[in-house]
């Protein structure tokens, strides 16, 4: 019987072995139930198409994003040095994550403290897949012809301009995409940035993520497509709030693509 | 010929130029109470993106009504000032319309162009005050505008008509005096819009006619500089702060965040890294973060000064959509108005910064700062680049670093990230655990 593999940068090292990408699982995608999910999909397609990649497991820790936005500079540090330390330690060249709030910060962060690596957001790696004809679609599966709007993450489309990658990797699933009014650079933010995620919001007349959620579902979509797991939580707590989870799905792009494949 | 008209027109002028470089060089100082910058890398990158936002108006486009009614105001600005050289050079020659006989045709051409820009304006001023008071557009009627700002607003924009009105009411009389024969006018081969209103006028007296040519002469060049005075006591000046506001653009990732570099030494040997500067003393640390103005760059603070409030910014982020306090238009205003305020206490020999006040309390409070979830959407709707983004998080780091006052979860989110490198409590251990079922599930 052939398992799944989800080989360490340690073990990988052990064994004389440089993989090709590190895939940087984020804390949500270590941590989050549901997030979890969204990881397993990634790394199913990862071995199915043969990508060498690995992880750094236990290795990883916090990109310290949420600590940076909230204000304490020198939490953020300490995580991002140690974090460069055992990256340039295994000699790390290219990272793949799945989580926009990492992508930015390694990206964009980590060279001002020594750590220069080529970043792409999961959303661009498997746009890259689906191009080269890596990824074989079955043309939808469960999707096919259906309405989907895709909710863009900030950290992502305005903070990085990556816009068209997620959009490229949902139209390949020969569906319906559907556009939100504020969508691209004019997105509507889920709520969670900047270290929302973990805070009750300030007082207000309405949560952000309410918001978001009644103009996706004001699309008609049964399905909103997300690329980052901030962004699913809010959008699948907005689902549920406006008591609509039986007939309309919150998924990640791996997800989606994972389903598609039949794995 | 009496030289008395050159004379007072020199003294105006020299009055206007007077005020104007007293106020710029206040502005320049309260510019500069912010740190230094270095914002001049990337120079074919700057001048493109000035001449694209600022001069191009790029980002005005994203709302196509106001962006034309702008745009025609804009271009009236620009054009009409090549009337205001004439204006000047008349008023210190004592001539009139010198430029006519040297141009001819094309002189009607042009007079005719600057007199459909002044209908331009007009409308779109007339269409500005109907978007602020009677429609009461929701971006241009919030609380924070009550007051001053919305006085300014509508001032600009009555100011603006006024003197639209005074070049219509010049040219009519003006072409009557010609026709009529009256000395020193000159008959030019049909001014279109002015001819409009020549029925007012025709059964006037040449003297009525010239004392009203006159006046509206006068009332139009003293009007144009008493404005530029007041411009630089108004949120309009934009028009001249949007240029150098949009070359000093950040043009990082708007995702990054400014590095701490007096940070890195601590983390460093907190961590046990050697480093090549690690032997040199330590860089004097002022305060971490942003607690007023002085703590912020002088980017910053240029930006303050060269918001127009708008409230594109305002009117785009999620907080204040949804009925939260943050309005990072109001944060560049609280910025502008801590800057002045102490800039005048320094002028005037006061306490200065140390008034007991300070930007984030006094103007800014914590409750705002708080509710940005970062999102950039305010850096984006800006149609001169302006970041408020910037000076949140700065405070942001004032509050976590300097008081340790962030709200109570994040406190939690710090300490669960230092003892489990995780915002959430998990065991760092667990961290991989994710992996133990899909590594015994066969492959399809």
């Amino acid at each position: 019987m052939s398992t799944y593999k989800v080989p360490t940068m340690a073990e990988m090292a052990a064994s004389g072995e440089s993989p090709e990408i590190l895939f940087w699982v984020g804390c949500a995608g270590s941590f989050d139930d549901r997030y979890k999910a969204v990881t397993q999909a990634f790394v199913k397609i990862l071995n199915k198409v043969g990508v060498s990649f690995a992880v750094l497991g236990p290795e990883e820790a916090c990109t310290g994003d949420p600590a940076r936005r909230a204000g304490n500079e020198f939490l953020f540090q300490m995580q991002a040095v140690a974090n460069i330390q055992v990256m340039n330690g295994y000699n790390i060249k290219k990272v793949v994550t799945a989580c926009p709030h990492c992508f930015n910060t390694i990206k964009n962060e980590y060279p001002a403290l020594g750590g220069n690596y080529e970043v792409i957001h999961h959303s661009e790696f498997l746009q890259q897949l689906i191009n080269e004809g890596k990824v074989a679609l079955q043309g939808g599966g469960e999707f096919k012809g259906k309405k989907i709007t895709f909710h863009d993450s900030c950290y992502l489309g305005r903070h990085n301009n990556v816009y068209e990658a997620p959009r490229e990797v949902i139209k390949a699933l020969d569906v319906e995409l559907v556009e939100m009014k504020r969508c691209r650079t004019k997105g509507l933010c889920c709520g969670a940035g900047g270290a929302q995620m973990f805070k009750e919001p300030e007082p207000g007349k309405k949560d952000v993520n309410i918001e978001r959620t009644e103009e996706a579902l004001s699309t008609g979509a049964s399905a909103i497509a997300v690329g980052c797991p901030f962004c699913l939580t809010m959008m699948t707590d907005g689902v549920k709030n406006k008591d609509r989870e039986h007939d309309v799905k919150v998924y990640d792009l791996a997800e989606m693509i994972a389903k598609d494949m039949g794995i | 010929m009496s030289i008395l008209p050159q004379l007072l027109f020199l003294l105006v002028f020299a009055v206007a130029g007077f005020f104007i470089y007293k106020r710029v060089s206040f502005l320049r100082r309260s510019i500069f109470l912010g740190k230094q910058e270095a914002r001049n890398d990337q120079k074919d990158e700057r001048w493109k993106t000035m001449l694209l936002v600022a001069f191009g108006q790029k980002k005005m486009f994203k709302r196509l009504g106001p962006a034309f009614l702008h745009l025609l105001i804009y271009v009236a600005f620009i054009v009409i000032n090549l009337e205001v050289l004439e204006f000047v050079i008349d008023g210190l020659s004592g001539q009139h319309r010198i430029f006519a006989p040297f141009l001819g045709a094309v002189y009607t051409i042009a007079m005719n162009i600057f007199e459909f820009l002044a209908i331009a304006v007009l409308v779109s001023c007339f269409a500005f005050l109907i978007r602020r008071n009677i429609m009461r557009v929701n971006r241009l009627a919030m609380k924070e505008l009550n007051g001053w700002p919305a006085l300014d607003a509508n001032l600009i924009l009555i100011i603006e008509i006024v003197l639209m009105f005074a070049i219509l009411t010049m040219n009519a009389t003006d072409q009557i005096l010609a026709e009529r024969g009256v000395e020193k006018y000159i008959v030019l081969d049909g001014l279109f819009f002015s001819s409009l209103i020549q029925p007012l006028f025709q059964g006037m007296s040449d003297s009525t006619l010239i004392f009203l040519e006159r006046f509206s002469w006068w009332f139009h060049i003293i009007g144009i500089l008493a404005f530029s005075v007041y411009i630089t006591y108004s949120k309009h000046l934009h028009i001249f702060l949007a240029f150098p506001n949009t070359w000093y653009s950040n043009l990082k990732p708007k995702g990054e965040m400014k590095n701490m570099p007096e940070v890195t030494n601590e983390v460093n040997m907190m961590l046990g890294i050697q480093t090549e500067g690690s032997s040199e003393p330590p860089a004097e640390i002022g305060r971490f973060g942003a607690k007023d103005v002085n703590d912020l760059s002088w980017v910053n603070i240029m930006n303050a000064f060269s918001c127009t409030e708008c409230g594109r910014c305002t009117a785009e982020c999620p907080a204040n959509i949804t009925g939260k306090k943050l309005s990072p238009r109001k944060i560049m205003m609280d910025v502008r108005d801590r800057a002045e305020e102490v800039s005048k206490s320094i002028d005037a020999g006061g306490a200065g910064f140390e008034d007991g006040k300070s930007l984030l309390g006094d103007y800014t409070s914590k409750e705002e700062i708080n509710a940005c979830t970062s999102c950039n959407a305010c850096v984006e709707a800006c149609p001169i680049n302006i970041d408020p983004l910037d000076i949140i998080l700065q405070m942001r780091r004032y509050t976590a670093m300097e008081e340790s006052s962030s709200p109570a979860q994040w406190n939690a989110m710090f300490q669960n990230m230092e003892t489990s490198f995780s915002p959430w409590k998990f065991a760092p251990t667990d961290r991989f655990n994710w992996a133990d079922q899909l590594k015994n599930e066969e492959t399809k």
